[in-house]
């Protein structure tokens, strides 16, 4: 059982955690960042599964169903967006870069 | 060990890998050159947690968790819809995926505070209930109800975030008394709440719940579309606090972690975001921005057309030209175009860069996203500190689609109400060419002075449209051959 304090400490460690990875980012990962750390929270959908794992009656079961599929959606679609971000980070030194467009 | 507790062991072992590789993933996207490895790290993460919780199980009946089939149904069905719509949908509509997504979260979150007040108030069976039992925790009822009231305004917020981004709804919405009705309802949020703390009743478990997501709605129906990248980032950190929050009522270190992780990472973001606004975050959710219009000071002058075969001449004799994007290039889908035209400047040897302010858009570095998709290589774009001495040395400024971030009334008129907000001194510039498609203002409600400006010229254009005109009144100059 994590309870009392050291729950307390837990929870202010994790927050000094986050507080320090993202301190000093550049500008031009804030959205990036922002989408990554929405996927991170996807993370949601275990305790959902574990919900609806431990529902007996038909109302527990329907709002750990919604649950589940709410934590899934964040996490997939999380996931998928941060991804197509990143993938379009990219500098003028490698050459073959996205020429459309160049062609004149 | 019997093999019940070994498979509790290797669950809680996997859990302990999925939060170190989230929090490793956060680490990495915070760099560029790591950034993209970072998320699949953080994605490795959530997948084996994910396995690993089918094989959880209370009693000992079975190796897969109770209701295996259901929980596989909503898993595989949001996940196919999500991966499909988040494939699909146009980088310019990235805002508002990330906070439908984000709700969802949020939501999530919510429904497991649900089920575990639904659980407490069965176990007290009503009426010889003792509060503070043991058999159910004092401080798991507590954050579970306060897990559920974040999470339910994150859920209903973010959707209303969503939907005025999608175009859905008006941008703002009001009434008078509003602030009142929004307390009122904060304020019966937080009573029912204690109430459930006090004595978990389903009905009165429902009720709470009912005030919680009337008032995420509330609270956001009167914030601004200058405003929602911030309240995004805002409830990104909510969602983030609700998941620790009822991380704890389940036990499950893995969710406290990574949720409060989020929620400190995000509440840091949204005040670096709100600081790049000059405005607090209670300054954002609790003041109506842009709304008055009241004494604003009268802008002399006249907006004064051009052509975009003269804006053409003026790009081909100039030498240092910055482009300032803005949230209508994003509109326009203008970005392929305009890096098309900045390629065509560079082959007749001109200085070209980006400046990009840090809320352009309707994210910090929306704009950054857009260009480097557009394939506009990193070390072209600067942020507002670095390029703003620049501009007195500029031959022309283009800016397409921005407006509150370029308006010189941010710096003389205390009345106007982006007063005090940082913008690009785009205004010293050489020459301005404003791309705009038509003569509205901005999101912030107000006019331009710059707009009206000497060395202003408005070019009236849709900003894929503009741009191939620049291209062929370029080529036109000098026969299309560069050098």
């Amino acid at each position: 059982m994590i309870d009392g304090f050291l729950a307390l400490y837990l929870f202010m460690l994790a927050a000094f955690t986050g507080h320090e990875i993202i301190s000093r980012v550049p500008v031009i990962l804030h959205t990036p960042l922002m989408s990554g750390s929405n996927f991170v929270h996807g993370i949601v959908l275990i305790g959902a599964m574990v919900a609806l794992g431990e529902a007996t009656t038909p109302t527990e079961q329907i709002i750990g169903f919604v649950g589940v599929f709410l934590g899934a959606g964040n996490a997939a679609g999380g996931y998928v967006v941060t991804e197509r971000m990143l993938e379009m980070f990219k500098s003028s030194k490698r050459p073959g870069s996205k020429q459309d467009g160049a062609k004149p | 060990m019997n093999s019940a507790q070994i498979v509790s062991l290797l669950i809680q072992a996997t859990y302990f890998v999925a939060a170190v590789l989230l929090i490793m993933g956060i680490k990495r996207m915070s760099s560029p050159v790591t950034a993209r490895s970072g998320i699949q790290w953080a994605g490795v993460g959530v997948l084996v947690a994910v396995i690993a919780t089918f094989f959880h199980h209370g009693g000992d009946h079975g190796l897969l968790i109770e209701n295996a089939a259901l929980i596989f149904i909503a898993i595989a069905s949001s996940t196919v819809i999500a991966w499909y719509s988040g494939r699909r949908v146009a980088m310019t509509a990235m805002p508002q995926m990330v906070a439908l997504y984000n709700g969802m979260g949020g939501g999530s979150a919510a429904a497991i505070g649900a089920s575990a007040l639904l659980g407490f108030a069965a176990l007290v069976g009503a009426p010889k209930f003792v509060p503070f039992q043991p058999q159910a925790n004092t401080s798991q009822v507590v954050l579970a109800v306060v897990g559920a009231l974040i999470g339910s305004v994150s859920f209903t917020g973010s959707l209303i975030a969503f939907a005025k981004l999608q175009g859905w709804m008006d941008k703002t919405f009001r009434f008078t008394g509003q602030q009142l009705v929004n307390g009122l309802c904060f304020l019966a949020a937080v009573v029912l709440g204690a109430l459930v703390v006090l004595h978990p009743q389903t009905h009165t478990i429902v009720l709470f719940f009912g005030a919680a997501l009337l008032f995420g709605i509330l609270m956001t129906l009167p914030i601004g579309g200058a405003d929602m990248p911030v309240v995004i980032s805002l409830y990104n950190a909510f969602t983030g606090l609700a998941v620790g929050f009822e991380g704890y009522v389940q036990q499950n270190v893995a969710l406290i972690i990574a949720g409060t992780v989020v929620g400190a990472a995000g509440t840091l973001l949204t005040r670096l975001m709100a600081k790049a606004m000059n405005r607090s975050i209670s300054n954002v959710l609790f003041s109506n921005f842009g709304a008055g219009g009241d004494a604003a000071q009268e802008i002399k002058g006249s907006l004064k057309p051009i052509e975009a075969d003269d804006a053409a001449s003026l790009l081909y004799l100039a030498e240092k030209i910055i482009i300032v994007p803005g949230y209508g290039m994003a509109v326009a889908q203008a970005q392929h175009k305009i890096w098309e035209l900045s390629q065509q400047l560079i082959k007749r040897d001109k200085d070209v860069k980006f400046a990009i302010h840090p809320v352009a858009g309707r994210m910090p570095g929306h704009m950054n996203v857009l260009l480097a998709e557009a394939g506009v290589p990193y070390d072209l774009i600067a942020d507002m500190d670095d390029i703003n001495p620049e501009f007195p040395n500029c031959d022309v400024a283009i800016v397409i689609g921005a407006n509150d971030v370029v308006n010189p009334v941010a710096k003389t008129d205390k009345s106007s109400p982006i007063y005090g907000m940082p913008i690009l001194d785009v205004a010293k510039a050489k020459q301005v060419i404003v791309i705009k498609r038509g003569k509205g203002t901005g999101f912030a409600g107000i006019e331009n002075a710059l707009f009206y400006q000497d060395n202003c010229r408005m070019l009236y254009a849709d900003g894929q449209e503009a741009a191939t005109k620049l291209i062929a009144g370029l080529k036109a100059v000098d026969g299309g051959g560069g050098h």
